[in-house]
């Protein structure tokens, strides 16, 4: 089980959580805009890297806030979290 | 055979027990398998697949034979007779290989501790014990967990003694001691440290992400039927470590050759510690197997307690020098260069066949019959780096040690002594010592001056470097077992290759080896070799199977601890639960919640007592405890804004005062949830969502407004258990409320259909919504919880108001054509496919779903939609679930399908049966016939609109 560090709490354990998927997949601006297949990469295609990968948390059963983390997918390392809103870190 | 005297049991007390319905005794200290070797009890299981005899091989959990049942005082199948710890009254049975599930309800009770650390270490023989005592003592909390009765490991089974390297204060003077001495000696240390626990009878089953790991502590197991009641029989520990030490052994491996299964072969360390540990000869002449020094020492320590030594077959060409010099002084015949060719005896060992191995010949031939009742084998020691690999380490081959190794690890861990293939006592006590100050420092962030000195040994169990020696070369391999739990032999292996196999992971599910309860402890690293040899490959580039939690068996209760019966989900209950159960309602779950589903009278079955709610509803006046209905408090600045977006529907239209139905989708348009808006202020909704999906769309509503669109100033409460609701539903239900409310207004002009009011209902401060999910005249009467039930009490007392369940509220709202989110849709339908085109907004630019309601897919045809059926028999009820075709015959498969039931209902107001179903162009085949397939029958059926009774709408003013 992950010890997941929530920038508001600090570190808790996984089960206090939940995952969000892909971070920085953004709602268009004018949906209306798009192609269908623009809107299909929105809806339905997200990146699956081996390695690190910005994605989005959930404190549920916490401060049920949301925020960022830079995982790495392959040893489930965090690298870094940080707030809704803010550019990913650069983690090397 | 019992030794006249030695071992760690208390000879002082009997212990009596009842093994396949014969009685024997033992002693406090003793296994199940000792005390069976102790009586003379050869074989104790039946094999799985082959019906072998099988005896005892081992002396601990990597046992992969003697699985026993235990019958009394507390069944449980499928143990490790080596695991088992003696008790008073204990019965047990051997196993036909699989064990059988008790049928009565375990009154034992199970908990669970979650427990923080600075160092934890696994396994206390002599590494683990130097490792704890390093990281002891220092102010760091220390977790020392073993999963045996007594800590010591291998100095419990061994004569090995010790001296202290330096002086030490705690220990005294001594200067050599019994390793097993030094082991309660430090036990006893450690136990006084407030900053470290010892937990005995205590497995690490399982190493997770940042150093999580699980364990199983066996609290009273052991003491049979005098375990007090009021003491948890097993707990789960879940320790958060931040350095790891596993110091968790080695186990002995066999050797592949005919007959290795029979009872009486033995792993030679077992055997030792049976001996020494348990004072138990497991035989009375006994020939030794080995490729390896180790088990000499097991061979002199049996032949010095009283057993004689037929023979030592070694496949060396000679042991090393204080092996064969301790022979030569006990008279013992070593056979160097020879393999055992064969065990042999009917039932047990009688036999043991040895040759010369002779590397050009394909087959070793056995040359000479030595007669033994006890064959002690040794092919090696591999150690057990189970939890290392499950902690994401790396392991590798050692081609010198002829054994699999830890190499690295990202968590913050180390393996120590043998596990890491340090096979000396000294070298095990150096190790553990110094990973444990490694592990103290990592895990304080600092540099610790004073040091642990750990002992050395006195004498040492040989460990001259052996040979890796796996196969006995034969021309029949039907009788080689590799995997006596599994019945797996090395023909099942060569089969397996022959096959094209290559993967040792293909091989492990092809042929079963290593997925029994023992999970191929000493079997996994010889089926390796196996299929190496038969490949003509090194057992290195093959490497070894994932090693996967948990490391023993664990029982379903101690997972389970205190989260079963009535504590395994939070029961939730409305603030009329009680009328509910005192009116005899039977109850229905919904997610979490008691929702009563209909309130049967004497003698009704539900078909009758769900006809006559129905009727009550749509003929006079009946109620519905409706308090499970999601509630959230919207209130903010944007918070019309808000509903705009996530609604179908525009939402900031809504007046004050009035209320409007709603759609949520996903962005991929399809419906997610319903409920209602209700807008108390210019500010301020109320919007009530399906029973089930009430957290759901406060997660909904707070992820977008968190991720999405943080500067929207809005908040969202959750507010479902702060009001009770009632439906008066009915012709007669404005009757009924104005006389509960002699100061509200209830024509319809003055409280119009979506509109609200407060009013003072039965005295108390109420809420009141003019709403209906029935097609009936209806309110919805809101209070706060605590007036829930005089609310309800009152309506009853007017005698007029019939009460009725989730049942009554399915039919009535299906034969409207109400769809019930998750059950008449599943993730792929949209507000059109359910004919509700007009809850979809034309006007607004954006909500969430509306630009897939411009994909061609949600335009399709032929999209699932919502319909009506009717059976042509009226009184057939189709079963919700039945698929519907189009033809009167089934064409060959497969059939295409046409759609599915959803609802399914005997209705009282159309006087029969009928559906709603989602087919295929619903929506344009009103009047088709199609068919059923039910029970090998076609039952025809007539599509019709969803909306089955009263579609003009004639009837929701009264």
């Amino acid at each position: 089980m992950l010890l997941i560090p929530c920038p508001w709490c600090g570190p808790r354990e996984e089960a206090e959580f939940h995952y969000g998927g892909q971070a920085h997949v953004a709602y268009p601006d004018d949906p209306s805009a798009l192609s269908d297949e623009e809107w299909a990469r929105y809806l339905f295609f997200r990146d699956n890297p081996k390695g690190r990968f910005a994605e989005r948390w959930s404190h549920s059963a916490g401060c049920r806030r949301w925020f960022n983390a830079v995982r790495d997918t392959a040893t489930n390392e965090i690298h870094a979290v940080y707030r809704v809103g803010e550019a990913r870190p650069v983690t090397s | 055979m019992r030794r006249e005297n030695g071992g760690r049991i208390d000879r002082g007390t009997t212990l009596r027990f009842t093994f396949d319905g014969s009685e024997y005794t033992g002693h406090p200290g003793d296994t199940l398998a000792s005390a069976l070797l102790a009586n003379g009890v050869r074989q104790v299981a039946t094999s799985v697949k082959l019906g072998r005899p099988r005896g005892i091989v081992s002396a601990g959990g990597e046992e992969p034979s003697a699985v026993v049942q235990i019958e009394a005082p507390f069944p449980e199948p499928m143990l490790p007779a080596t695991t088992v710890e003696l008790y008073e009254g204990l019965v047990a049975s051997s196993l036909p290989g699989q064990g059988r599930l008790a049928t009565e309800p375990d009154p034992a009770r199970y908990d669970a501790v979650h427990a923080h650390c600075d160092v934890l270490v696994v396994g206390a023989g002599p590494a683990g014990l130097a490792a704890a005592r390093a990281a002891a003592g220092t102010g760091a909390r220390v977790i020392l967990a073993d999963e045996r009765s007594e800590p010591g490991g291998s100095l419990l089974g061994t004569h090995e003694t010790i001296t202290e390297s330096e002086p030490d204060d705690v220990l005294g003077p001594q200067e050599v001691m019994p390793g097993a001495e030094w082991a309660a000696a430090t036990t006893a240390l450690l136990d006084g440290l407030p900053e470290v626990r010892v937990l005995r009878r205590t497995t690490v089953i399982g190493y997770y992400d940042d150093n999580y790991v699980v364990a199983v502590e066996r609290r009273t197991n052991h003491l049979g039927a005098a375990a007090p009641a009021d003491v948890a029989r097993e707990r789960v520990w879940r320790i958060r470590a931040k350095r790891v030490v596993l110091a968790t052994g080695a186990h002995e491996r066999s050797i592949a050759f005919a007959g290795n299964d029979l009872p009486g072969v033995m792993l030679a360390g077992s055997a030792r510690a049976y001996a020494n540990r348990y004072g138990v000869l497991p035989g009375e002449r006994a020939v030794v197997f080995t490729a390896n020094d180790s088990a000499y020492a097991a061979a002199f320590d049996l032949a010095d307690a009283g057993a004689e030594i037929a023979a030592i077959v070694d496949v060396r060409p000679a042991p090393g020098a204080a092996c064969a010099a301790g022979a030569r002084e006990r008279g013992i015949e070593v056979l160097t260069g020879h393999v055992v060719t064969a065990a042999q005896g009917d039932g047990q060992l009688s036999s043991v066949l040895a040759g010369r191995l002779r590397p050009e010949a394909e087959a070793a031939v056995g040359e000479r019959e030595l007669a033994a009742d006890l064959l002690l084998v040794s092919g090696g020691w591999n150690p057990v780096v189970h939890l290392f690999s499950q902690a994401g380490g790396t392991l590798r081959y050692d081609e010198a040690l002829g054994t699999i190794v830890p190499v690295a690890c990202r968590q913050a861990v180390e393996a120590a002594g043998a596990a890491k293939g340090v096979f000396t006592l000294t070298g095990c006590l150096a190790d553990g010592a110094e990973a444990g100050h490694r592990a103290l420092e990592a895990a304080l962030g600092t540099a610790v001056s004073e040091r642990y000195t750990p002992p050395r040994a006195t004498t040492e169990t040989p460990t001259a470097p052996g040979t890796a020696f796996w196969l006995v070369p034969a021309t029949d391999y039907g009788a080689h077992f590799v995997d006596p739990q599994r019945d797996v032999t090395v023909a099942d292996v060569l089969r397996a290759t022959g096959a094209g196999l290559r993967s040792v992971e293909h091989i492990k599910r092809y042929t079963t080896a290593g997925t029994a309860h023992d999970q191929g402890k000493t079997s996994g690293l010889l089926t390796t070799a196996i299929v190496a040899h038969a490949l003509g490959a090194s057992v290195g580039e093959l490497g070894s199977t994932t090693f996967r939690a948990p490391y023993a068996p664990v029982s379903f209760a101690a997972l389970a601890g205190r989260d079963r019966g009535s504590l395994h989900d939070p029961v939730r209950v409305t603030a009329l639960h009680e009328w509910h159960v005192a009116n005899g309602a039977l109850f229905e779950n919904v997610g979490q919640w008691k929702r009563p589903w209909y309130y049967p009278r004497e003698g009704e079955d539900m078909e009758a007592a769900v006809l006559r709610e129905c009727a009550a509803a749509r003929q006079g006046v009946a109620a519905m405890d409706a308090s499970t209905l999601g509630k959230i408090d919207v209130i903010g600045p944007d918070a019309a804004e808000l509903l705009d977006r996530l609604y179908t529907n525009l939402m900031s239209s809504l007046a004050v005062g009035a209320i409007r139905y709603g759609v949520m989708c996903r962005p991929d348009g399809m419906v997610f949830d319903d409920g209602t808006v209700i807008r108390l202020a210019e500010d301020h909704f109320l919007v009530t969502t399906t029973t089930g999906n009430a957290a759901a769309v406060l997660d909904w509503m707070e992820e977008w407004l968190q991720t999405e669109w943080p500067t929207l100033r809005v908040h969202c409460t959750s507010v479902t258990e702060q009001w009770a609701t009632v439906a008066l539903v009915g012709p007669g239900s404005r009757e009924v409320l104005a006389g509960l409310a002699p100061d509200l207004a209830v024509s319809a002009a003055d409280f119009p259909f979506m509109t609200w009011r407060e009013a003072e209902i039965a005295g108390l401060p109420a809420r009141v919504c003019r709403i209906s999910f029935s097609g009936e005249l209806a309110y919805e009467i809101n209070v706060t919880s605590w007036d829930g039930l005089r609310l309800w009490t009152a309506i009853m007392d007017t005698g007029l108001v019939t009460p009725y369940g989730t049942e009554t509220m399915h039919v009535l709202r299906a034969e409207k054509g109400y769809p019930i989110v998750g059950q008449d849709t599943d993730g792929t339908v949209t507000p059109q496919d359910l004919g509700m085109a007009w809850v979809v907004s034309k006007k607004k630019p954006d909500f969430v779903g509306k630009r897939s309601f411009a994909r061609a897919d949600t335009a399709r045809a032929d999209r699932k939609q919502l319909v009506g059926l009717l059976p042509e028999d009226p009184g057939f009820l189709l079963p919700e679930g039945a698929h519907l075709v189009a033809g009167a015959e089934l064409p060959e498969p497969p059939v295409p399908t046409l759609g599915h039931v959803t609802s399914s209902y005997r209705s009282a107001a159309l006087g029969r049966t009928f559906a709603l179903a989602l087919v295929s162009g619903g929506q344009g085949r009103a009047g088709a016939r199609l068919y059923a397939p039910v029970g090998g029958v076609l039952v025809p059926v007539t599509v019709t609109s969803h909306v089955l009774y009263d579609p003009e709408g004639a009837r929701r003013d009264g």
